[in-house]
């Protein structure tokens, strides 16, 4: 048995395509069952977020079962696959598990360390786990890859910084006044940019929002939104005087805060900081606002270059990430490699073939007198009784490798006949908490 | 005994420097919580060193500068364990923990034998001075440390360098809080402490106040901080004017406590250098 992934994601696919792709996720369910009637599939797990599509699957035969699976994609989605192949990856074995782990570590995120995937992925598994389209391959694949995502994030630290200018502005805000929880933020302008950085600082814990536009009416509409109050705009310093975070972003073509009407308000408010985020272009802060003492402005830039520094930083901690993942790949794929029985029904034989050897040459050695005839029949008498006990152990063993099984037989086969085989390493199931509750999965 | 268990704990506060050294640059928890231990356990030998001291000399061990480098340090990594407790920055361990160390080393080089306290020097007040004066002296030190992070990390934010840096200090909110509190809490002691040594100076020398250089310096390194109090409370006087307030005051209190002993001669002279 092998695992199999298919899919695309937002590299080789374009936003159009996996929307046609995408499973909805009441239907995920649905969707397991029928491609769990494929014949070369034996267990399998669907994932669809924004960013990708993907099918994983164990199977016996993983050409077979990519191409079903191709298939499988094109009829449940009515698309001739010709018009989505070329956006397809198929990795197979150890390829597979590592793109996994990959994935569940969010370094094949688009923006790599965001934590949302992990999540989207025990959700993903817990659907298939509760359909019971899991089996023992992708109960340990799964679960190891929750490990490694774990030991990602707490080794490395990949997703420790913000990456976007929202997050940016509001990690400075915490710098500067340690929590954002009854801080009042003051939007300059009324615009749809000033809205979504005021629904993050919000979101954040900011208290108290003031808003002021040339248009009034439109301050007090967006105000009300918030809940927060309106000012007007010939009385910006007002605002000022009472605001812990300043949102620009006006169409003015010259600048609305100067230099010396700040640093009179910063006086008036016992100095007090204020943060100003000017992201209107042209700017609407004169840039030496920044020099007066507990005022200080970022604009877009600005902000945009933090973004840029930490997107460079988490690229590093990236290929520590990459570094834990090749090791967890190399010790998983040693697991279930001997997962395969063949090695061990060989070992197996050889020991039993030995004893018939020895045990013969023994018996003859006292016997120089039987004649060829009489030692043939000897040698096919005993063959027949090895052949006969190993018969149904044998069967089973090949039978356990479907079933689930294969791990205990092995471990007790290996033990009771002294196969000198190395055991491999146990893979713990240290992160069964971890994952959605699912009392079917035995 | 005493200086044994004074040489185990300068030994815990050098493995607590180092490894928050390790924290501040690779950040993994267990290194605080390993540097947190070696400074508590230090804290913990350094007050038995204490105890058995003054066992041993029945007065308060605080009488040369071996003793008064001792005390202090003790006072700071106080200050320090009792400021983990109210605010969890991991930073302060890594600049409270060095200072503590280099009072120690400087310590370690210098007569540690018990000398019998001059009957001048006898007196209830002598332990109120010291615990008041020391306190006081290490909380500033304390803020010293705040106003420090605080330049660097205002710095940070102003030149708009975010990064290693500005996520290992802790937000400017809190380290002017600290700063202030500090204050608050160094200012009133350092006042006792000037005080009590007052009255201790009627029994011993039959004056309140003999200007010696010692007290002229705690008077004007009090001044200073009486200064920023009140530019704190009235004119609103925080942040960076306040840090590097915070600055000077502590070498004002550093020179007060070392530089008057080695540069000045003075009544109090003949108290630490022996």
């Amino acid at each position: 048995m092998e695992f199999v992934v298919i899919g695309l994601n937002h590299e080789t696919a374009p936003l159009e395509m996996r929307e046609r792709l995408a499973f909805q996720e009441s239907k995920i369910e649905e969707a397991l069952c029928q491609s769990r009637s494929l014949a070369s599939l034996k267990e399998n797990m669907i994932l669809s977020t924004c960013n990708r599509v993907e099918i994983c699957a164990a199977a016996l035969e993983t050409e077979r079962a990519s191409v079903d699976l191709k298939d499988f994609l094109s009829q449940y989605h009515h698309i001739p696959l010709k018009d989505f192949e070329k956006n397809l990856y198929v990795f197979s074995g150890e390829e597979a598990v590592r793109h996994v782990f990959r994935v569940a570590s969010s370094l094949d995120s688009m923006v790599k360390g965001e934590p949302q995937i992990l999540g989207q992925i025990k959700d993903a598994y817990g659907t298939a786990a509760k359909s019971k389209a899991c089996g023992l391959l992708l109960n340990k694949l799964l679960h190891r890859a929750f490990h490694v995502a774990k030991r990602v994030r707490t080794e490395t630290r990949i997703g420790n910084s913000a990456v976007s200018v929202s997050f940016v502005a509001v990690e400075l805000a915490k710098k500067i006044f340690g929590t954002l929880e009854r801080k009042t933020v003051l939007l300059i302008g009324a615009g749809e940019m000033c809205e979504l950085a005021a629904r993050h600082l919000v979101s954040g814990g900011a208290e108290k929002v003031l808003v002021t536009n040339r248009t009034h009416e439109r301050a007090v509409a967006l105000a009300q939104e918030f809940k927060g109050e309106p000012i007007p705009f010939d009385d910006i310093s007002q605002g000022l005087r009472r605001a812990d975070i300043v949102i620009s972003s006006t169409g003015s073509p010259h600048y609305i805060l100067t230099h010396d009407q700040v640093a009179k308000v910063l006086r008036d408010r016992k100095q007090k900081p204020i943060f100003f985020i000017d992201i209107a272009v042209p700017r609407d802060i004169d840039p030496s606002v920044n020099d007066i003492e507990n005022a200080y402005l970022y604009n877009m830039d600005d902000l945009q270059q933090v973004v840029n520094q930490n997107i460079q930083d988490r690229e590093l901690e990236a290929r520590k990430a990459e570094a834990i993942v090749e090791e967890e790949v190399t010790k998983f794929v040693h697991w279930y490699r001997t997962l395969d029985m063949t090695p061990t029904i060989v070992a197996l034989r050889k020991k039993f073939e030995e004893i018939r050897k020895k045990e013969l040459e023994k018996t003859l050695s006292l016997h120089p007198n039987l004649s060829e005839k009489e030692k043939k029949s000897l040698e096919a008498l005993t063959s027949a009784i090895i052949n006969k006990i190993l018969h149904e152990p044998l069967t089973l063993l090949k039978q356990g490798q479907e079933n689930g099984a294969a791990e205990l037989y092995l471990d007790t086969l290996q033990t009771l006949f002294g196969l000198s085989e190395k055991l491999p390493e146990k893979l713990g199931r240290e992160n069964l908490k971890e994952i959605p509750e699912s009392n079917d999965l035995k | 005994m005493n200086v044994f268990l004074f040489k185990f704990s300068t030994f815990l506060y050098l493995l607590g420097a180092l490894s928050y050294s390790a924290y501040i640059i690779s950040l993994k928890d267990y290194l605080s919580k390993a540097a947190m231990a070696a400074v508590f356990v230090g804290f913990v030998s350094h007050t038995l060193a204490l105890i058995t001291r003054y066992a041993e000399a029945g007065h308060t061990p605080v009488t040369n500068l071996y003793e008064s480098l001792s005390f202090f340090a003790w006072m700071v990594i106080g200050v320090l364990l009792i400021a983990n407790l109210k605010f969890k920055i991991k930073v302060l361990g890594a600049l409270l923990t060095p200072i503590a160390l280099i009072l120690m080393l400087f310590a370690y080089a210098l007569p540690k034998e018990i000398v019998p306290l001059a009957p001048v020097l006898k007196s209830f007040w002598h332990p109120f001075h010291i615990v008041f004066a020391f306190t006081g002296n290490a909380i500033f030190a304390l803020a010293f440390c705040c106003g420090i992070m605080y330049l660097v990390q205002e710095h940070q934010l102003k030149s708009k360098r975010i990064g290693a840096i500005t996520q290992r200090l802790p937000s400017l909110k809190v380290l002017d809080d600290l700063n202030y509190q500090s204050l608050t809490y160094g200012f009133p002691l350092l006042t006792l402490g000037i005080i009590t040594g007052a009255i201790w100076a009627e029994y011993a020398w039959g004056r309140y106040w003999n200007w010696d250089p010692k007290e002229t310096w705690s008077l004007i390194t009090w001044l200073f901080y009486a200064a920023l109090l009140h530019q704190r409370l009235t004119v609103g006087w925080r942040g960076r004017k306040a840090a590097i307030m915070a600055i000077i005051g502590f070498l004002a209190v550093l020179f007060t406590f070392l530089g008057v002993n080695l540069l000045l001669s003075g009544l109090h002279t003949y108290i630490n250098w022996q």
